[in-house]
């Protein structure tokens, strides 16, 4: 989705603000929203792009406007709802509907040390050919997926290079939206800035993005 | 917001679909326990110690596992060097990719849209607001974490640290400097540059 979560490029959003000895959380309920997040997360409902397509969907004006985990808060209601977890009902009332019955907590305190060494990978141990090599020339393609997707709006049509070949991964744009993870090559491809950017660009500067297969064609 | 995750954090508890005390636990871990501090260690260490500098540049998850970090959202990283020739930056364009076990949660400024719009078409822009300029002879490396790969800078060893031990190096390491917004300083009083 060409949304304005893809900002890579885009100018005029005015200069980095940098906080001095910034808190982690500026405010205790950005805390909670962060750990509830992690921690529904272990019932295994929904997977990382599917967390991310949900705060890609929060409406433009609204995403620029919204604090970052005033966005994570939104993004989590709608998982939490969209995945049967919660009826939206509860979420207003904050009630439990009546009759339902009480779960047991897939992440307790004690396992949080070992759930966060674990981590989650989406790489896959799975045979699957590589189409491209080191230093291959290669273009990402030119798509306008309507969903979810990795590929970066100033990278496409793009010419780059082959730098590294990361292994198989799960696809972001079909596991969004629980069609499957058809996994598959992750290639970092380094495209001069020149390229991306124009003349205006210094010589040797250069932009490293992580690529899907499915992004990329021979050229 | 505070009322409404409030009402959400109790609903969840009431439902028995998360333990307060796990939420108590993953709060108290990302304020006190992972942060910048576990990013300088590594760097103290790949200055220090050359063989373990290749080990980390040639397959960080197993040189970072020696010092006991990794898993979420860091589960497979990439360590890029700075060089008199080669300046890196980290950004993710596209949400807020960041090499949780070594650097903790990012920043506002590196979630922002300026941030996020602007690093990978203007740099050296971004890098003078940060007070970093550069030479046009030096090469920089924008890193956009669009995939599940997370990045962290080696920035370079600054002159006059040659006498300095590991637990003496550390501290110079900033969180900006391992995110490629800034270089590290010789001393952090602003001595001899």
């Amino acid at each position: 989705m060409n949304g304005v979560h893809d900002m890579g490029g885009m100018q005029d959003m005015g200069p980095v603000r940098e906080e001095k000895n910034e808190p982690v959380f500026h405010h205790p309920w950005e805390g909670r929203v962060f750990a509830m997040y992690i921690a529904t997360g272990a019932w295994r409902k929904w997977n990382i792009d599917a967390a991310r397509y949900m705060r890609e969907l929060i409406p433009p004006a609204d995403y620029l406007r919204m604090s970052y985990y005033e966005k994570w808060y939104a993004g989590l209601v709608e998982l939490l709802v969209g995945r049967g977890l919660v009826a939206r009902a509860e979420v207003e009332s904050g009630k439990p509907a009546p009759g339902s019955t009480k779960a047991t907590p897939p992440l307790t305190a004690e396992q949080v040390p070992t759930a966060r060494h674990r981590g989650a990978s989406t790489s896959r141990d799975v045979a699957v050919a590589a189409r491209f090599k080191t230093g291959q020339a290669v273009r990402a393609r030119v798509i306008n997926p309507v969903g979810h997707t990795r590929l970066p709006r100033y990278a496409r049509g793009k010419l780059g290079a082959i730098h590294l070949d990361h292994g198989v991964f799960v696809f972001p744009d079909t596991n969004a939206l629980f069609q499957g993870e058809k996994p598959q090559h992750v290639y970092s491809v380094r495209f001069a800035a020149r390229e991306l950017w124009g003349d205006a660009a210094k010589p040797r500067d250069a932009v490293y993005i992580d690529l899907w297969e499915d992004y990329l064609e021979p050229t | 917001m505070a009322l409404r995750v409030k009402s959400l954090e109790s609903l969840l508890v009431e439902k028995g679909l998360v333990d307060r005390a796990a939420l108590d636990a993953l709060v108290d871990t990302y304020e006190n326990k992972v942060g910048p501090r576990n990013g300088a260690q590594v760097v103290a260490r790949a200055w220090a110690d050359p063989a373990y500098k290749q080990r980390l540049l040639a397959d960080a998850d197993k040189a970072l596992g020696e010092l006991g970090f990794g898993g979420q959202q860091g589960e497979h990283m990439v360590v890029v060097e700075n060089t008199p020739t080669v300046h890196n930056m980290i950004v993710c364009t596209l949400c807020s990719c960041y090499p949780w076990p070594v650097l903790g949660l990012p920043p506002v400024w590196y979630k922002s849209a300026p941030y996020r719009s602007r690093s990978v078409i203007d740099p050296r822009g971004v890098l003078r607001e940060f007070g970093l300029e550069l030479a046009d002879n030096v090469e920089v490396r924008v890193w956009d974490s669009t995939a599940e790969l997370r990045y962290l800078v080696l920035p370079e060893r600054p002159a006059g640290t040659e006498g300095l031990s590991e637990a003496e190096l550390a501290p110079l390491v900033t969180r900006d400097s391992l995110i490629g917004v800034a270089n590290v300083q010789p001393r952090r009083q602003g001595g001899a540059a």
